[in-house]
């Protein structure tokens, strides 16, 4: 099929739709991140036990991208039911199809419980579901991602098919500016405003770029939207080439993401072969091609100067603005680049209108936000929730709180450019302002959340370690500004701090952030600013009492068996890498603080919780 | 060892690539890539062929290959183990099970085993936070690892390869 016309897209997405029974079977199984905890296996048993219960034809299984609820992968949905299973085996998969394909019967031994006991075997009930609101992630889990056809059926292309026969390109950037869409790279820039920028620039020739260089360590939501649903990129990319008078497109996509990278190949293939891409679209003359690059490595090329530098060939440095992409960017020429979310945002809000859109959220930030949820909460995987929910109901609602009852500490937002957010300010609404007032940024959406065993001093250095690794090196202050303050925060850690640090410590950081060139310099110094702000204690009790309250900080801790627990099973004995642990059997052990590299394994192993940290 | 190698290198192997992607712009790290995936890694003998047959200054490739993680210079493992050093893996002990690994293999994250058996790389976050900690072993996800656990995959992997 090769559509001419947008009745012909139109014509074809009707006989999908007729073709489709609602009551046909279906189990719908992540493909992505469940694989590796053997969603392939699992597959391979349903398809196996379909095939000898001679059930092939009655049921469909429908290979999909993330379902979000990742804590419990491996995950798969029955449909029409909409009966949630998780954790399953392909041993139990018999079960599973006599019971519940054959028989429409819940095995209740795979439905979701919460803490208190409740089974939830529909998956539109689970509360980690219940407070989501799926924009950007509508087909995620839904559909087979490698199917254009499954995206066309879910009113794909119908948007670009609209904008295409029946807007200028005014009105696209005015219906995006009513809708109040702000990139969701981190920034929150207003997307309309920049469209029109790149729009408004002189020259014949310009370019659109998906920057699908997902860097911020904890963050996947790109990841899962490109692997889940690439097609919902690409219509979002031809919506913004359409706007701003682009020919070619560009995705950037992080090497790492060999899934995201494959399917994206496979949509762009068949987008091609059915005229959705390339001549005269849908006979209405406008042109657009898509190129895939692949990074090769580098964070700071997730800043949109680097990042072009990147696709032109040469080393992903940073140069000064202006002039801005917007005038002059890829091969000089005007250029506008968008992250993938922001991209997925799009022919959702020209399909449904800016009313819609603007409705859900705060009055500065509309829409859904992604967020990739770990660390130390019980429910991590992905969610989407609306622009306004406070941070306390993402984290302990729908993220399920934190795990084995230990107290919560502060969230992480924005990655290595973002801040850590105590408890007492968790009843903040999540929007962009709020979270820049709170010292931390929204950032791309990873949240990590950590707990009374995260030391504060040990995170702002983790976060160091990985800019002052990634600078370029161009500019001085990021350079070695970066440099200077991980030194510092290394000397804290060893116990070796002096008072007079913090002082240096913070002004070394305001100065970064200042005068550093791109956005990495200006926001690396973010999480040791608000470490330094909400968790100052914890530096001074590093400093002036040596001691680490987490018990991370090796240099500031030592391990000891606690003689009324530890029952002498001898695994601490055997798992030491020191050989530091002694004792006969069944009784208590103990260990050699000579030998000890605080490594921690043994506390790790212990089964009784014998061994604690001083 | 370099040296030996340098001997068995095909560089015809290139040219359909060179031939491909010389005329479209900004390929020169496309080029690098297909070039990697070939050879397992960049030998300098490549680089002076890529360099001649499509006129960038060996200076300026060298630029290039130096500035991203994923190129590289020396001869790789068979298999390659990367850990992930991302925040949801650092807090959740990601760090233990690195120095545990390498105390095994007896490398430091980015070398190789002297039986070129392994390569052992971190990673500064392989985007699969649910799985925390993580490492991959050449395509192959590992999650919600402990040292021992991290010990096993790969003492798993040494046994098949005898």
């Amino acid at each position: 099929m090769r559509f001419k016309s947008g009745i012909d897209l139109e014509t074809y997405r009707e006989q999908l739709k007729q073709k489709t029974d609602p009551n046909r079977i279906k189990i719908r199984i992540c493909m992505t991140g469940c694989r590796a905890y053997g969603a392939v296996e699992l597959r391979d048993a349903f398809r196996e036990q379909l095939r000898e219960q001679n059930l092939e034809d009655q049921v469909d299984m429908v290979e999909t991208g993330c379902h979000g609820f990742c804590a419990k992968a491996p995950v798969c949905v029955v449909e029409p039911m909409g009966v949630f299973y998780h954790g399953l085996t392909p041993k139990v998969i018999p079960e599973i199809v006599e019971q519940t394909i054959k028989h429409g019967k819940i095995v209740e031994e795979y439905v979701f419980q919460d803490e208190k006991g409740n089974k939830y075997p529909y998956e539109k009930e689970i509360p980690f579901y219940k407070t989501q609101v799926r924009v950007v992630l509508r087909n995620c889990g839904r559909i087979d991602p490698t199917s254009i056809d499954a995206y066309i059926e879910n009113d794909g292309y119908q948007a670009i098919s609209r904008v295409l026969s029946q807007m200028t390109p005014e009105d696209v950037i005015d219906v995006v500016k009513k809708s109040g869409l702000r990139g969701r790279g981190g920034a929150g820039f207003p997307t309309a405003t920049k469209w029109s920028f790149a729009r408004s620039a002189p020259g014949d020739e310009k370019y659109i770029i998906c920057n699908a260089d997902e860097g911020d360590p904890g963050a996947f939501m790109d990841r899962a939207v490109l692997e889940g649903d690439p097609h919902s990129v690409i219509e979002g990319m031809m919506i913004g080439a359409y706007a701003i008078g682009a020919q070619t497109g560009y995705i950037y996509v992080r090497a790492e993401y060999p899934i995201a990278v494959q399917h994206l190949k496979i949509a762009i293939e068949k987008g091609e072969k059915m005229g959705l891409l390339g001549e005269n679209i849908l006979r209405s003359g406008f042109n657009f091609r898509i190129i895939l690059k692949e990074g090769a490595g580098a964070f700071v090329c997730g800043e949109e100067t680097a990042l072009i530098a990147s696709i032109e060939g040469k080393r992903g440095m940073p140069r000064t603005r202006p002039p801005f992409p917007a005038v002059s960017g890829l091969w000089g020429k005007p250029t506008n680049i968008n992250n993938v979310e922001t991209w997925a945002n799009v022919p959702s809000i020209l399909l449904h209108g800016s009313n819609w859109y603007a409705a859900m959220g705060t009055e500065t930030s509309k829409g859904t936000k992604v967020f990739a949820l770990a660390g130390k909460v019980n429910h991590t995987g992905l969610v989407e929730v609306p622009m306004g929910i406070t941070l306390k109901e993402l984290i302990f609602e729908v993220g399920g709180g934190i795990p084995n009852g230990k107290a919560f500490k502060a969230a992480q937002t924005g990655g290595p450019s973002g801040g850590c957010i105590p408890e007492n300010l968790l009843h903040l609404p999540i929007d962009y302002e709020s979270l820049a007032k709170a010292g931390a940024i929204m950032g791309s959406g990873g949240l990590i959340v950590v707990d009374e065993e995260t030391c504060m001093v040990d995170i702002a250095k983790y976060f160091l370690t990985f800019t002052q690794n990634e600078s370029c090196g161009k500019c001085v202050p990021c350079r070695m500004g970066t440099k200077r303050m991980l030194e510092i925060l290394t000397k804290i850690c060893e116990g070796n701090g002096k008072p007079e640090d913090i002082d240096t410590l913070r002004g070394l950081a305001e100065n970064v952030k200042d005068t550093s060139l791109c956005g990495l310099g200006q926001t690396a110094p973010n999480p040791v600013l608000t470490t330094l702000n909400q968790f100052l204690h914890e530096y001074q009790e590093h400093i002036e009492n040596k001691r680490c309250p987490a018990g991370v900080c090796r240099a500031l801790i030592s391990f000891h068996v606690d003689a009324e627990k530890c029952t002498g099973c001898g695994r601490c004995k055997v798992v030491c890498p020191q050989k530091a642990v002694s004792g006969e059997k069944k009784e208590v052990h103990t260990i050699d603080q000579n030998l000890c590299i605080q490594c921690g394994i043994c506390k790790g192993e212990c089964k009784f919780d014998s061994i604690y940290i001083v | 060892m370099e040296k030996d190698r340098g001997s068995e290198i095909d560089l015809a192997l290139l040219d359909p690539v060179i031939e491909e992607k010389k005329h479209i712009k900004g390929s020169l790290i496309p080029l690098l890539q297909a070039a990697q995936e070939i050879y397992g890694y960049l030998p300098e003998k490549v680089l002076q062929y890529i360099s001649s047959e499509i006129k960038i200054p060996l200076s300026r490739i060298y630029g290039v290959i130096t500035f991203y993680a994923q190129f590289y210079q020396k001869p790789r493992g068979k298999h390659i183990i990367k850990l992930c050093q991302g925040t949801a893996c650092h807090v959740k002990g990601g760090k233990g099970i690195l120095e545990e690994v390498e105390r095994t293999l007896g490398t430091k994250a980015g070398e190789t085993t002297e039986d070129l058996m392994f390569t052992l790389e971190t990673v500064a976050c392989l985007g699969t936070c649910f799985l925390a900690p993580v490492k991959m072993v050449d395509d192959q996800y590992y999650g919600r690892l402990t040292p021992r656990a991290a010990l096993k995959v790969i003492e798993k992997i040494r046994k098949a390869e005898v």
